[in-house]
């Protein structure tokens, strides 16, 4: 709790305590967190001297200011269609069985969550997916594993 | 019928453009100057809805409050576009400079960037070729800031009044039209708000001259275009093509030889079966697209696609008007049950019914335009959707 409260002070000094202010700072508890917690929600809305509903309502709109907890990499994969024909099920498929998860789920460990998400502008080298901010194309099952064990080694 | 052949162009990536010498001499133009060139090129929105470029810019100009300002989308979220990116990452010292020279015409000081949350890994390397716009433009003594605001995956943010809403640090929920931006934007000034590859023609039009640019294209659709393609063809990626050719030609240079339809502007566009390729004009006059050209060949199951189209229109509905929240939920049960047999065939008309009404009654762009996906898909794919 101190911590958070440090980091929402800090985001908040960094980008004002207006209304404008609020989605930044949001996108930095996510930076730093991967969800925003229902402390940090108050803590916001406590800096910007809003109502915690305003918060909560304006964070849960954005499929990205995941309110829930998350793991510290959160895996998401093109659902749209030019990835589904190119084999995302596979991929899906291929996570679930390393991860051992499913689909909106998080690892015990809390190190990955694996979601779906709509188109992310790579149609061209489907299946796509992002961890966290990291873009990954034309997957393939190996790939896939690759990427996953390269980052649990780096845990 | 068409009279274009499919040309490739390169306008928007060209590399011989320097561009902060284009910047500074078109700077130095007067506003009226600048105006009447990209009046005169016919220069129409690249995001979608095509309204004429000049004449936003001109509303803009005309309004007297001190505070305007310019917005760049760039939430780029439309199935199947990915050029805004491309643009971004190779030539983001043209969109900033169309931004400066729309902030001339308009008299504006500060310009935005709205960037899908999705491309924040451009972010660091934008506010890099920030710094070097930002110390071209003090050298030549205009006063203009450009800020890079950042989504957060909404879909509906691409909608001009929602994206002014989330810039506002609010829910993207669009709002009533009018006043329109050039009237009421972001902070409820005049803002004009342009799609990325509109900035960047802009700029070329000041570059090569209207002339140029009007030379190519067709009278309702002038100049070139990026396109997007994705899907069933073995070259897929980023093309510049002269607007206003048939998709036939097109599907012969694209396709993988057994195309059987095309998404033409993403799933808020039209699906065009192949008995129809050789009458459709991609273009403004015909089937418009913001650059998204999805192929997909015999294999492909339409169903599977438009059921896809439905369940990305009803999770990125922002839910704030009824006929679109609730029209998508339904329109997904609807074909499922018939695929499933438990509503017979004529259970589609009822849908494309529902969908039609969802033209009119919606308060949006993309609750108005889920019908032309869903009754393109359905009356040309009927079969596929039954069994
Ligand atoms: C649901 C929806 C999503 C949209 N998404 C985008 C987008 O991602 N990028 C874009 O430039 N325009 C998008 N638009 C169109 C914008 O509202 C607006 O018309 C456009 O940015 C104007 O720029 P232009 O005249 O240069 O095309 C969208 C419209 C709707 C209804
Ligand atoms: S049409 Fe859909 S997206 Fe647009 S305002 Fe209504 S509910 Fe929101
Ligand atoms: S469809 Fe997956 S990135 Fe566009």
């Amino acid at each position: 709790m101190p911590e958070i409260k440090e980091l929402v002070t800090g985001l908040a000094d960094k980008h004002g305590r207006t209304r404008e202010s609020l989605l930044p700072i949001l996108q930095g508890i996510i930076t730093e967190e991967r969800f925003i917690s229902d402390d940090a929600l108050t803590e916001v809305a406590r800096e910007l001297d809003i109502s915690a509903a305003l918060v909560y309502g304006t964070a849960t709109f954005y499929s990205f200011l995941d309110t829930k907890p998350r793991g510290k990499f959160v895996i998401r994969i093109c659902r749209t269609i030019t990835c589904d024909m190119k084999g995302k099920k596979q991929i899906i498929n291929t996570l679930e069985d390393l991860l051992k998860i499913r689909v909106g789920e998080t690892t015990k460990d809390k190190n990955f969550t694996l979601l779906e998400t709509n188109c992310l502008g790579w149609c061209h080298k489907g299946p796509a997916m992002l961890i966290n901010d990291d873009v990954f194309t034309e997957l393939t099952e190996d790939k896939i594993t690759e990427i996953i064990r390269d980052y649990m080694r780096n845990i | 019928m068409p009279d274009k052949k499919l040309k490739r162009v390169d306008i928007i990536f060209n590399e011989d453009c320097n561009c902060n010498e284009v910047l500074t001499n078109s700077l130095k133009k007067s506003k009226d100057e600048i105006l009447k060139e990209i009046l005169d090129s016919g220069l129409r929105g690249r995001g979608g809805a095509g309204f004429p470029t000049g004449l936003k810019w001109k509303f803009a100009s005309q309004e007297a409050e001190k505070e305007k300002y310019v917005v760049c989308n760039a939430d780029e979220g439309e199935p199947g576009t990915f050029k805004d990116r491309e643009i971004l990452t190779r030539v983001p010292l043209k969109v900033f400079g169309g931004m400066a020279i729309c902030a001339k015409v308009i008299g504006a000081k500060q310009g935005y960037v709205y960037l899908r949350g999705e491309y924040q890994f451009l972010k660091a390397d934008l506010e890099k070729s920030l710094e070097e716009f930002h110390a071209v433009l003090k050298d030549i003594g205009f006063d203009f800031q450009i800020k890079i605001t950042m989504g957060a995956g909404a879909y509906i943010c691409g909608e001009e009044s929602a994206l002014f809403e989330s810039m506002e640090g609010n829910r993207g929920e669009p709002r009533n039209k009018p006043p329109y931006p050039t009237v009421s934007g972001f902070r409820n000034k005049p803002t004009v708000i342009n799609n990325v590859e509109t900035l960047v023609d802009s700029f070329m039009i000041c570059r090569i001259g209207s002339q140029k640019f009007m030379e190519l294209g067709t009278t309702d659709s002038r100049g070139s275009k990026l396109f997007s393609i994705s899907g069933d063809t073995p070259i897929a990626g980023i093309y510049e093509l002269e607007l206003g050719m048939a998709l036939e030609d097109f599907v012969e240079e694209f396709g993988d030889g057994d195309t059987k339809a095309v998404q033409v502007g993403g799933a808020s566009g039209f699906c065009v079966p192949r008995k129809k390729f050789k009458e459709t004009i991609i273009g403004f006059e015909g089937v418009p697209t913001g650059g998204s050209m999805m192929l997909f060949n015999s294999s492909r199951s339409m169903y599977n696609v438009l059921k896809n189209y439905v369940e990305f229109f009803e999770e990125e509905s922002c839910g704030q008007c009824t006929p679109c929240r609730v029209g998508c939920q339904q329109l997904k049960k609807g074909i499922e049950a018939i695929k499933k047999g438990e509503k017979s065939a004529s259970y589609l008309k009822t849908l494309q019914k529902l969908a039609e009404t969802m033209k009119v009654s919606s308060k949006c762009g993309l609750g108005q335009s889920v019908a032309n996906s869903f009754s393109s898909i359905v009356d040309n794919f009927k079969e596929e959707m039954i069994y």
